[in-house]
């Protein structure tokens, strides 16, 4: 019974992938403004700008960690508008409700297909704000992975049910990140603190718990998620 | 409710409900097994609706429905297994092949996405030139070929086909007749929406013509008065 639901959320991350690979259009567009935004960041807040507190780095350095996960947050909402807008084109929501099986699989199948894209996308985010930033990220490298896949996960697990949910709405796309973000202020704020700490020093052992609650934050968002999905997806 | 044991489907009352407007007012239908019942009606009188709530993507908004014996909002998961579904739109994706769309239900379906399998199918429905191009350049007709192919691509018991003659040639509309009389002589049940009325009665055991969203025939296809569809009936012997 648990293979089976495996094999089709298989099915569905294999098929969201291959539909992703195929019409390139729409990670480009998601990477390029993801680029776009730390760029803007850039721009309005001058590249020499000194840093507050300590007085070390200019203020973009300062800034990053809330600058990288802010854009972040922005692309993972138009993943997931996505991932749930390719089901409406031709009626293959109508058509993923009629199949066999837990909807749990649907969930699962949906949120891991978006972790992936944004999890590539982060790949290439991370060195472009390393380059426009001047961020030394080379010796926190595993630190930094570890946080991104907490907090993607988070910003998954909450994306694909909230596109899931807006999904047939005319105003889907201003509803939805009106109900996503604010359910996922603790969720930045902790990734932000944990980015900060991993990149400037941590001399008050605070990444410990910054990183509980991201891991805590993930387990409840996953557990509400995969047992609501079902009345979600329903008409 | 006579033979319940083997009743595919039953629907007491079933109602269903856009907003303000009714789509559904109160449908009664049994349907044994190894029937095949033709659904008329004109535009809006609630056909799609029926097909759905029945397919179980919609729930109905009073009113009890039960499919092979089980209620859907409790057992849908395993009616889901037994039911084959062609719907109004084809539920197929653009960017992948015609054998990508179908090894994709089969996954969904449990079966094995085994590629020899999916390629006698596509032949059979004369889709085996473009099985390796994306469905997204297909034509209406071709579209329905697959969708045609997917809806049976598990064996269901049940099948549910809207408007199934929509947008295909000569040989997809033989295509359709070809399935039709499949699941007859292997006894499985079908319920086909159409407006092709003639065309589509003849692999009818059974007529149900809705109006406004009620049954106002429920009877032998062969003895449809054209009284209760005028303008559909037209031309039917």
């Amino acid at each position: 019974m648990i293979r089976a639901e495996l094999r089709r959320a298989w099915a569905l991350v294999w098929k969201d992938l291959l539909i992703e690979r195929r019409a390139k259009a729409a990670f480009n567009a998601m990477a390029f403004f993801a680029g776009m935004v730390l760029l803007t960041f850039g721009f309005a807040l001058g590249p020499d700008a000194p840093g507050f507190a300590t007085g070390e780095g200019t203020l973009l350095q300062y800034l990053s960690p809330g600058l990288l996960w802010v854009a972040i947050l922005f692309t993972g909402q138009l993943a997931a508008d996505r991932s749930f807008q390719l089901e409406l084109e031709r009626g293959g929501l109508d058509a993923l409700r009629v199949y066999p099986g837990d909807r749990k699989a649907l969930y699962f199948g949906k949120l891991l297909a978006n972790l992936a894209v944004l999890l590539l996308m982060e790949m290439l985010l991370l060195p472009f704000a390393a380059i426009l930033y001047s961020l030394d990220l080379w010796g926190c490298l595993p630190a930094l992975a570890g946080i991104a896949v907490l907090t993607t996960l988070a910003l998954a697990a909450t994306g694909t049910f909230y596109a899931a949910l807006t999904a047939n709405l005319r105003a889907r796309q201003v509803l939805l990140p009106l109900l996503l973000f604010p359910v996922l202020i603790p969720v930045v704020l902790a990734a932000v603190k944990a980015t900060a700490l991993v990149l400037r020093g941590d001399p008050m052992n605070e990444l410990a718990s910054w990183v509980k609650l991201l891991a805590s934050a993930d387990v409840l968002f996953l557990a509400v998620s995969a047992l609501t999905f079902e009345y979600v997806v329903e008409e | 409710m006579t033979n319940v044991a083997h009743a595919v489907i039953e629907a007491r009352g079933v109602r269903k409900r856009f907003g303000r407007a009714w789509g559904l007012r109160g449908i009664d239908l049994t349907v044994e097994s190894g029937e095949i019942v033709g659904l008329l009606g004109p535009n809006g009188s609630g056909k799609s609706t029926l097909l759905r709530l029945l397919s179980t993507a919609a729930r109905p908004s009073a009113g009890e429905l039960r499919l092979f014996g089980r209620a859907p909002e409790r057992e849908a998961a395993v009616i889901r297994q037994r039911i084959g579904v062609l719907a109004h739109a084809s539920g197929l994706y653009g960017e992948l092949t015609a054998r990508e769309n179908l090894r994709f239900a089969a996954m969904m379906y449990g079966l094995p996405p085994a590629q020899p399998a999916l390629d006698v199918r596509l032949a059979e429905a004369g889709l085996a030139h473009a099985a390796d191009a994306r469905v997204r350049t297909y034509s209406q007709g071709m579209l329905q070929r697959l969708a045609l192919i997917r809806a049976t691509l598990h064996d269901p018991d049940l099948v549910l086909l809207d408007e199934p003659y929509t947008a295909l040639d000569a040989s997809g509309l033989t295509l359709v007749d070809r399935a039709l009389a499949d699941l007859r002589s292997a006894g499985k049940t079908a319920v086909v929406a159409t407006h092709l009325v003639e065309r589509s009665l003849r692999h009818c055991d059974r007529a149900l013509v809705l109006s406004a969203g009620r049954v106002v025939y429920d009877g032998p296809a062969a003895a449809v008065p054209a009284s209760v569809f005028p303008s559909a009936m037209e031309g039917v012997a």
